[in-house]
């Protein structure tokens, strides 16, 4: 590894908010803000680890009744139904939209099953303070940053739908139990993901 | 406490540089984590003004005009993005309304008036007020705007009605499709270099 020097050997902290180079406050533990923007500086994000666990069992359990209930129901011509969402992909792969399946599928099972995967193995390494694939586990952090709001889709997908269609008795679909969870899901693996300080991966020892 | 404007810190690994002076368009990654961590828009403060108006005006047009007209049994219904997601509010998920609406209406809203409100002065290079509040807050709003996902939501969802229903699309979704392009970008220079192209009228 490079010896480029890390900002907390040297005594500064970089603003989250502004960038600005600040000394960092030495040995006493007060919070420090920012001598341009006035954002509160840390060193490391406090019970980053802990909270991103946190968040990321809370996400995990919501995910559960997200794919058990039914996302929304529907009333056609006087015979209901609930979908879930495994139904409603199923129900586009059947009818020979493979594509608009492959995307649904994407942002409903594949993205959130693989943030779970990337933020617990984030978490795990960065706790045993190991070197192992530092340069690839940063890339991984910057994947999960950048594709994990897209699982809000199919949140969005049935506020549409539900919105359209509303004919009385002849057509009326609904939202149902299923997208809260799901939704709620999306929000706390996209918090856990922030609360997460990736500097972590890289402290501890040198390879 | 001392201030070293003359570095600059990856957010995401904690080395250190010193500040590099960049030409337009050009940016750096970090040796270490691979990082894009530092990158000067080719927009100046201008033409980002501008493109900020623009999408405003565009925004107005997504969210006023139907995105989505359907027709079943000589029956008509049509929606607007704001209905779609007033219509979560609706049933046993009223809860889901509040994300919905924050992410799709409210925080991209936010931001385009907030960075407006910035560039509006920082053209003349100043700081306009509230500016330290707003800088943050434009850091804070950006992951949370969520214009592309509605974009490819309502895509599907036509798709998904276009199975029982005569679907055809309105104004509106022409104007999410130009607003998601102009957002990405007005949304993806980073604000933070507003700081050195501006001077505070008082002393911070």
């Amino acid at each position: 590894m490079s010896m480029r020097p890390r900002a907390h050997e040297l005594g500064v902290i970089g603003c989250h908010a502004c960038g600005l180079v600040c000394e960092a406050p030495g040995t006493t533990t007060h919070a420090t803000q920012c001598l341009l923007c006035g954002a509160v500086l840390h060193a490391r994000r406090p019970n980053s680890l802990s909270l991103a666990w946190a968040l990321l069992w809370a996400a995990m359990i919501f995910y559960i009744p997200a794919n058990l209930l039914p996302v929304m129901h529907t009333d056609m011509l006087g015979s209901s139904s609930g979908s879930t969402i495994a139904a409603g992909i199923v129900e586009f792969w059947k009818s020979g939209s493979y594509g608009i399946a492959l995307v649904i599928f994407t942002a409903s099972v594949a993205v959130p099953c693989a943030k779970f995967l990337i933020i617990g193995l984030l978490l795990v390494t960065a706790q045993r303070r190991t070197p192992w694939a530092r340069r690839e586990r940063a890339l991984l952090y910057r994947l999960v940053e950048q594709i994990g709001y897209w699982s809000m889709l199919d949140v969005l997908v049935v506020a549409i739908v539900a919105g359209l269609v509303k004919f009385k008795s002849l057509a009326d679909i609904e939202p149902r139990l299923g997208i809260l969870f799901f939704g709620g899901m999306v929000i706390l693996t996209m918090l856990s993901a922030m609360q997460f300080d990736p500097r972590l991966t890289w402290d501890g020892n040198e390879t | 406490m001392k201030a070293f404007p003359t570095l600059i810190v990856c957010e995401h690994c904690d080395a250190v540089y010193r500040r590099p002076t960049l030409a337009p368009g050009e940016g750096v990654r970090c040796e270490i984590c691979a990082a894009p961590f530092l990158r000067l828009s080719r927009l100046d403060v201008d033409h980002w003004l501008a493109l900020t108006m623009t999408s405003a005006v565009i925004y107005v047009i997504a969210n006023v005009c139907p995105i989505i007209r359907v027709s079943f049994n000589g029956l008509h219904n049509e929606t607007t993005l704001w209905r779609s997601v007033a219509a979560l509010a609706h049933g046993p998920v009223t809860l889901m309304a509040v994300p919905a609406t924050l992410t799709v209406i409210v925080v991209p809203l936010l931001h385009m008036l907030l960075l407006g409100w910035v560039l509006l002065y920082a053209r003349r290079g100043r700081r306009a007020p509230g500016f330290r509040i707003v800088m943050k807050l434009l850091v804070t709003l950006r992951p949370w705007s969520m214009i592309e996902v509605a974009l490819i939501g309502i895509l599907v969802s036509i798709i998904k009605l276009a199975g029982f229903l005569h679907v055809v699309p309105g104004v509106g979704l022409w104007a999410m499709g130009v607003l998601t392009v102009l957002f990405t970008l007005i949304a993806s220079p980073d604000t933070r270099h507003l700081w050195s192209l501006t001077e505070s009228d008082v002393a911070v």
